[in-house]
């Protein structure tokens, strides 16, 4: 098992008043998995990923990347892509990917790795472009390369698509799985699309809110590159749906 | 496109250049048709006078760099240590905290008022001058420099964690170009508010520069000489604007990019 998440509970204290916001998460995930989560909005995904990262400590439960505790954020062991490529907008393409490499380096092997990574996000002559200058879809390809750059354990992805165009969110889910196929990246996918779960997915975990849980885990047993025309991705559509939405009517009620 | 583009900047310097054309011509006129008393405002040709024996002399380019040199120094030293403050205020809380009421109590005082205290400590000579500029720029770079500093993206900040940079990186590739643009308008500010303060110093003591132009040109009812400092006031303040906000493009490229 590269990652174990054991018994996550987290609680943020609000005013006095406490908010539990995850409850009892428990994964295990295998190396070179790719885990979807999926959960209403406020269900407490990015802050399962936060404490994942080490950027935010668990009230209870521990977090182990090959089999070492996570206390604080190490580059080696997990990397996070946000939804926002918060790239420095005074910075180059290069220069914001070479900010993610932690070694120390000859500034030769440097510049080779650096090109290595934009080639492998295919972004090719846009070396000395700044993040103004480049699509959406572009710059969330260059936070990429500034994560995988140091080739961490498991790679953290929340919502990275979310502000992307359709065709532009296609594409980069292709993207995502060439990045894998080359370098078997084990992931964990946070997103609000049914269809991109089902499609870079292993297995697609649906979490309820309040407190956040895991309320189901569906395994996605179908060969890549998958079809989302397919009848089989379809069924699995339909239960990861009939599992969210009966999550929205208890809700609901719970609100009436 | 070149051509287009020169053209166009023509035009532009055409434009701006309507009122000031009028308004002298209109000056001109009053005061040939005897409409104002010359001994109060002299008109463009008399000033214009004033001014081409002055530059012959040689007394011209000695108030000018008089002025200018004050300003450099008051400046330099206002700005800098606008900026080690500013910065180590908006890093460190406790910097912040035990300057607060000092800068609450002492910023609201113009650097103008400070002249007679000056000086009587540091005597009629340069160091007094100097100083009232000094005071004059160091406010601005400050307060917009702590202003920057504080208002990095905390989600940078977050990025530099996850990558585990230390605390000389975070200031040098985060919080120092996050506060840049800020950084930027507080030296504008200054630079801008140390010629005001140049010329009011020297109004007040001085034997030389723009300022002492200014009273001179008072006391011996030389309304000519007067005007002369007040015209050359509008125009370097208007020059060093215009070399500010050139460095301002090159420097900060990125933000007339977004
Ligand atoms: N630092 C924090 N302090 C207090 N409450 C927080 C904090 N971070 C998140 N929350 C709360 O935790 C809940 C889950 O947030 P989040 O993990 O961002 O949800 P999701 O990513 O699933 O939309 C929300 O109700 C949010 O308001
Ligand atoms: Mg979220």
């Amino acid at each position: 098992m590269i990652l174990q998440l054991k018994n996550i509970k987290r609680v943020f204290s609000i005013n006095q008043s406490k908010l539990e916001v995850l409850r009892d998460i428990s994964l295990d995930v295998k190396t070179g998995e790719i885990i979807s989560i999926v959960g209403a909005s406020g269900c407490g995904k990015s802050t399962l990923l936060k404490i994942i990262s080490g950027l935010d400590t668990a009230t209870a439960g521990e977090v182990y990347v090959d089999n070492k505790k996570i206390v604080k954020p190490s580059q080696k062991e997990v990397g996070i892509i946000f939804q926002e490529p918060r790239l420095f907008p005074w910075s180059t393409v290069e220069k914001n990917i070479e900010f993610g490499i932690s070694a120390k380096l000859p500034k030769i092997k440097k510049k080779r790795i650096i090109e290595e990574h934009i080639n492998l996000v295919g972004l090719n002559g846009f070396e000395k472009a700044l993040p103004s200058q480049l699509s959406g879809g572009m710059q969330q390809r260059v936070s990429i390369a500034r994560t995988l750059i140091n080739r961490p354990k498991v790679l953290l992805l929340d919502e990275p698509f979310g502000a992307l165009d359709a065709f532009t969110r296609i594409n980069m889910q292709q993207e995502v799985l060439k990045i894998w196929q080359f370098e078997k990246t084990t992931m964990i996918l946070v997103t609000h699309d049914i269809d991109e779960a089902i499609y870079l997915g292993d297995r697609v975990v649906v979490m309820s809110s309040k407190p956040g849980v895991i309320k189901k885990i569906i395994p996605v047993e179908l060969p890549r590159p998958r079809d989302r025309t397919d009848g089989d991705f379809a069924y699995l559509r339909k239960k990861v749906y009939s599992e969210f939405f009966e999550n929205q009517k208890v809700s609901s009620e719970y609100y009436i | 496109m070149n051509i287009l583009k020169i053209k166009e900047k023509i035009i532009l310097i055409l434009i701006a250049a309507v009122i000031p054309i009028f308004a002298v011509a209109v000056w001109q006129v009053t005061s040939n048709e005897g409409l104002v008393n010359k001994s109060i405002l002299p008109g463009p040709d008399k000033i214009i006078e004033a001014f081409r024996k002055m530059i012959q002399k040689g007394t011209y380019k000695k108030h000018i760099l008089a002025s200018l040199g004050r300003v450099l120094k008051g400046f330099l030293i206002g700005s800098s240590a606008g900026l080690i403050i500013g910065i180590s205020a908006g890093l460190f809380k406790r910097v912040n905290q035990v300057l607060a009421a000092v800068i609450g109590m002492l910023r609201p005082v113009p650097p103008i008022a400070c002249i007679p205290f000056l000086i009587l400590w540091l005597g009629i000579d340069e160091e007094s001058k100097v100083a009232v500029i000094v005071i004059g720029s160091f406010w601005p770079v400050l307060l917009n420099t702590m202003h920057g500093i504080k208002s990095t993206e905390p989600k940078f900040l977050e990025v530099a964690r996850v990558f585990e940079k230390n605390k000389l990186k975070i200031l040098l590739k985060i919080i120092i170009p996050s506060a840049a643009p800020a950084i930027f308008t507080g030296l504008r500010l200054g630079i801008s508010s140390a010629w005001t303060c140049v010329v009011t110093a020297e109004m007040i003591a001085s034997s030389m520069g723009v300022g002492y132009l200014i009273s001179y040109g008072r006391e011996l009812a030389q309304p000519d000489t007067l005007f002369v400092g007040i015209i050359s006031i509008g125009i370097i303040g208007l020059v060093i604007d215009s070399i500010v906000l050139k460095l301002q493009k090159v420097l900060l490229y990125w933000v007339a990019l977004e």
